[in-house]
């Protein structure tokens, strides 16, 4: 299947100042792609550039097989996105909003697809109050309505979890599987959450001070053989002690609140598993943790 | 495009500051329709008294909704713009301020076309508020003070148009003010384009108003040959409408004193408007959207 996205040799100048600098990715199609890096580091520029919000220095850019700036119109038709917080008209309410936006999609929704858009969000009991009486997170959910409500082929999402609380991260989350997985649509993700990311991303793209650092399948990037592993218990001391005894007794990691963590190899997991059974310990979850963080940080920490 | 302008129509009379110049317009005209009923035998005694008096009128003839029509337009078609600014000077840098300009551009419309749909929407708000201005300092100025043949003060002399004479020259003068207007509005929204808040281009097409009337009336030499470029100017051209031909004091029917003149204004004006909307567009089309 032809990738979705295709960014060739992308640059973008601010004065003297390098934005973006010969970025080159491409993001496969049906797939979650995640763009990670730090603050700075160029990755609503990229967007921005994506959305034609702004124009690149260098570079070419190609969406469904076709040039971003010779065929705008047939691409961002059958695009959808939200950049950083979706800022909506206050003064409308959040159905006039979405239909205003469908209209300048180019479509005529039914009151029905409306409300099922803005239920699918968890909007719909407040589908006519004003955007001037939303909280942040409802803000943020309903730009995802807006960026889906044409039902477009590529979504890009800056941030979309941003102002959300736990249970909204969580149904975002589940959002973008069902939007991937049952609906195939391609979602290009920018977040600062790297443990949401590791979750949902298929394929990764991480770029510092403008240029591409890495990019590829998560599975292939991300170290199958060192994670660190947290293990919650009914005893932290007693699960210490027993650990200490094994081989894995120099890779605990000291930590204060009452889990316990330590780095293996992932193979070793069921391994591990058994033996706190048998020695009598009562595992209440055993997971690896953020193990994006560590490559991410290890990638971007120079 | 007609559903992008019936979109962005939608947007501007959703908003309650939309409707501040439509009130700001009933209240002064109201106003200063008061003040004629009950104090305008003598307002109109003290107006005439300059008048070289070549006629001799009733003051209860001469105060009439045209004339009380005349009186207002004279009063408040240097305001006026002020309002058009609210709105026109908001357009673009409005949403900008909102975050919702970052939508709009990413959106299957070209940028070229949101700004001549946005532009579109302002003209209408423009002309509906001269409308309404029209509505209530012409009707209800004929219907407060009926209607008689109207005396328009000028330096020293007054022109007396016919009762049958009148109507076409407000149509006309409404008309000239309303590609004054516009012109206004395009400068308006020409500094919107320009900026991330709605502030500054608002408050900056009130300082040019400002600046640009007050050199228009400075009767100093050195800025004389400035004057005939600045659009404040040719916004006064509504007033040749009612600049009469005569002959020995009679009136000629239907005649305008400098009818190139007022055309020549219009397109001045006209020509403005086009500079400004090129301006705004040439500009927009290269603007990274960073807001």
């Amino acid at each position: 299947m032809p990738p979705i996205i295709q960014v060739k040799n992308l640059s973008k100048n601010f004065k003297e100042i390098k934005a973006v600098n010969d970025l080159s990715f491409t993001v496969p199609a049906g797939q979650v792609y995640g763009f990670l890096g730090q603050n700075g580091a160029g990755k609503s520029t990229t967007i921005r550039m994506l959305l034609t919000l702004i124009t690149p220095t260098s570079g070419s850019i190609e969406i469904f097989g076709m040039d971003l700036f010779h065929h705008r119109k047939e691409i961002l038709r059958q695009t959808g996105a939200i950049i950083e917080k979706p800022d909506l008209y206050k003064y409308l309410t959040a159905l006039e909003n979405l239909r205003l936006f469908a209209s300048m999609s180019g479509i005529k929704p039914t009151e029905k697809k409306l409300m099922d858009q803005l239920a699918m969000v968890g909007l719909a009991e407040r589908a006519k109050s004003k955007i001037k009486t939303y909280s942040q997170g409802m803000k943020q959910r309903l730009g995802i309505a807006t960026a889906l409500v044409h039902d477009p082929k590529l979504i890009i999402l800056d941030e979309p979890t941003n102002g959300l609380d736990p249970q909204g991260i969580a149904d975002v989350r589940k959002l973008i599987i069902h939007l991937s997985r049952d609906l195939g649509k391609t979602l290009v993700i920018s977040s600062h959450m790297l443990g949401e990311m590791e979750l949902i991303a298929d394929s990764m793209l991480i770029i510092s001070s403008g240029k591409k650092v890495v990019e590829g399948r998560c599975e292939d990037l991300l170290n199958p053989d060192k994670v660190q592993v947290e293990i919650q218990t009914d005893d932290k001391e007693k699960t210490i002690g027993i650990i200490r005894e094994t081989k894995w007794g120099n890779s605990l990691i000291p930590v204060t609140n009452g889990m316990v963590l330590l780095e293996m190899k992932k193979a070793q997991i069921p391994e591990l598993n058994r033996w706190l059974t048998e020695k009598g310990v009562n595992i209440f979850s055993l997971r690896p943790k953020h193990s994006l963080e560590d490559f991410f940080l290890s990638l971007t920490k120079n | 495009m007609f559903q992008l302008l019936k979109i962005e129509l939608y947007k501007i009379f959703k908003r309650p500051r939309t409707f501040i110049a439509f009130a700001v317009i009933t209240a002064i005209i109201l106003l200063i329709q008061v003040a004629l009923k009950f104090g305008g035998e003598e307002y109109v005694g003290i107006m005439m008294s300059g008048v070289n008096s070549a006629f001799e009128a009733p003051t209860h003839e001469i105060l009439n909704g045209y004339f009380a029509c005349f009186m207002i337009l004279n009063l408040l078609l240097v305001h006026v713009p002020i309002l058009v600014a609210l709105v026109a000077g908001d357009m673009i840098s409005g949403e900008a301020n909102m975050g919702t300009l970052r939508l709009l551009v990413s959106k299957p419309i070209s940028r070229t076309e949101l700004l001549m749909v946005k532009f579109t929407a302002a003209c209408i708000y423009t002309l509906l508020l001269l409308l309404w201005v029209a509505i209530l300092s012409l009707f209800f100025s004929m219907f407060l003070f009926g209607t008689n043949q109207i005396f328009v003060p000028r330096e020293d002399q007054a022109n007396i148009i016919a009762t049958s004479d009148i109507m076409w020259r407000y149509a006309a003068a409404f008309v000239f003010a309303g590609i004054g207007l516009i012109t206004v509005g395009s400068l308006s929204f020409m500094l919107s384009a320009f900026a991330d808040n709605s502030i500054g281009p608002i408050v900056a097409t009130v300082c040019v108003i400002i600046v640009f009337t007050i050199l228009t009336q400075m009767e100093i030499p050195f800025y004389n040959s400035i004057k005939p470029y600045l659009f404040t100017r040719h916004m006064l051209g509504w007033k040749g409408f009612f600049y009469v031909k005569g002959v020995d004091g009679v009136t000629e029917n239907g005649s305008v004193e400098n009818l190139p003149g007022i055309i020549r204004s219009a397109l001045v004006l006209l020509a403005y408007s086009v500079l400004f909307l090129s301006a705004a567009i040439w500009y927009f089309k290269r603007k990274n959207i960073l807001t």
